[in-house]
């Protein structure tokens, strides 16, 4: 068994962690930190349900090792906090059962970072990272729209 | 999660990373090299990728640059695809490599992994096959630069212990008048059914092709039936469907006789666009 001891910063905190090298980001951020915000859905890039930020673009944790995370600034849904995205996503009612949520949010909110201006294409280029089983996307749409538009007014 | 244990090593050079590989495959580890590491994750989930020893070579400075010298476009092939995408240095490249999966795992999937992947596709070659780009691979008899016609057959055609580190292309091609299609049996994202690039140079097109046979290739049998002067574009196509290596896929995304049918479709979007086989 490979074993490695590594710093991750997550949500702006140094953690040490002991992992295997084959561990993926999202199993140890879920099993060992007990940041269970990221979700596992496909394990296989598929779905997006567990998106979070490595240096603030959206990244599918199930396909990155933790020890490629080293040195990275990881965030993960825990380290959003009342954001223009999550209050546009709970004002449209942009969720069901909520277990595409995280994933979609964290995707949402490095769109309004790193494509404060993005066009319908772009917007729609970045949601197709993510899959959801109960929505029709239209209210997805709508709330990532209202937080740009919020973005660039404020 | 991976089913199997390995070392896990992330040298700072290309020296460092060939060493390391020689050293681990001296003690039986089969060692093999890794960039964005998807492939190796996604593949290696299913017992489909095995290793020992996994040599991640994307810290490697060269297999970072954008840079442009003596008339050719140097690009790492370490750079994500989203790198690429942003910095848009060669154009058909970005729009070829901008279908490959989707935004978020584009900033994962390397250059250098989509080139040397086991999947089929492959798309990002494309470009390079038309654009006659230049493989920079660093192994243990140092730096070799082959062009891609040479070197390219199916696949990369790397000895063992070598690696891709940078692509380098002639600026001439950069700015030539293309064409990129994607079309898949469905969705706006993954893997095509078939995906098609042209460019035109010298009055000629060049066509090359990814999800018709199990690799990418670029023929030049074909693009000599669509530049001939003599015929109508349908029937040009015709004769350079004669003209397909084989074997042509046949599974659950497409019969081989639909993606036949999709490609005569596709080549006809490029007479369009490009207008093969014309006297100017
Ligand atoms: C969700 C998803 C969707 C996808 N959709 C598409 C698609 O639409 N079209 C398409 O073409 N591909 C697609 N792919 C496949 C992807 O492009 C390939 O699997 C590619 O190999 C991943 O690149 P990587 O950098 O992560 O490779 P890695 O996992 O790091 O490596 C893959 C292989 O390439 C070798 N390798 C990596 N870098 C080098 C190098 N510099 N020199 C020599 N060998 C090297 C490794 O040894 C390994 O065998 C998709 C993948 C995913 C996860
Ligand atoms: S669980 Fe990572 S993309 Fe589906
Ligand atoms: S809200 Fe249920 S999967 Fe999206």
């Amino acid at each position: 068994m490979k074993l490695h001891t590594i710093q991750l910063k997550i949500n702006d905190e140094q953690q040490t962690v002991t992992v295997r090298s084959g561990d993926t980001l999202l199993y140890t951020i879920r099993k060992q930190l007990g940041l269970t915000g990221a979700k596992p859905g496909c394990l296989n890039g598929d779905c997006g349900a567990c998106t979070i930020h490595v240096d603030g673009w959206p990244m599918k944790s199930c396909l990155m090792m933790a020890v490629e995370g080293e040195g990275k600034q990881i965030t993960t849904i825990e380290g959003l906090k009342d954001t223009p995205i999550q209050q546009a996503f709970v004002q449209h009612f942009a969720f069901q059962c909520g277990y595409c949520t995280p994933g979609f949010i964290m995707n949402g909110h490095s769109l309004l970072q790193k494509k404060p201006d993005a066009d319908d294409s772009t917007i729609k280029e970045w949601l197709e990272s993510n899959i959801c089983r109960c929505t029709s996307y239209s209210e997805i749409e709508k709330a990532i729209k209202f937080a740009l538009e919020k973005n660039k007014s404020s | 999660m991976l089913p199997f244990s390995f070392e896990y090593e992330r040298p700072k050079s290309f020296q460092e990373a060939v060493t390391r590989f020689q050293q681990a495959d001296q003690s039986g580890k089969e060692p093999m090299y890794i960039s964005g590491a998807t492939e190796f994750l996604t593949l290696g989930r299913i017992n489909q990728v095995y290793t020992e020893a996994a040599i991640d070579v994307k810290g490697i400075p060269e297999g970072k640059v954008i840079q442009f010298d003596q008339g050719y476009l140097v690009l790492g092939a370490n750079l994500t695809l989203t790198e690429l995408e942003e910095a848009n240095v060669f154009p058909l490249l970005t729009s070829t490599s901008k279908q490959i999966a989707d935004h978020t795992a584009r900033g994962k999937i390397t250059l250098g992994g989509n080139i040397c992947g086991q999947i089929f596709y492959r798309e990002a070659v494309l470009p390079l096959l038309l654009a006659d780009s230049q493989m920079v691979m660093v192994g243990p008899e140092g730096v070799k630069v082959k062009p891609i016609n040479e070197i390219f057959y199916e696949r990369l055609l790397l000895q063992k212990g070598e690696f891709l580190i940078q692509v380098a292309t002639d600026t001439r091609y950069l700015h030539a008048p293309f064409i990129s299609i994607k079309r898949r049996q469905q969705w706006d994202t993954g893997y095509p059914l078939i995906t098609i690039a042209a460019l035109k140079i010298d009055r000629k097109v060049r066509v090359a092709i990814s999800g018709l046979c199990p690799f990418p290739f670029r023929s030049n049998e074909m693009e000599d039936a669509l530049n001939n002067l003599e015929g109508s574009p349908q029937e040009k196509i015709q004769n350079a469907l004669a003209s397909i290596p084989s074997p042509i896929l046949d599974d659950v995304e497409g019969s081989s006789e639909y993606r036949l049918f999709v490609l005569q479709n596709l080549l006809l979007d490029v007479y369009e666009a490009l207008k093969f086989g014309e006297r100017e």
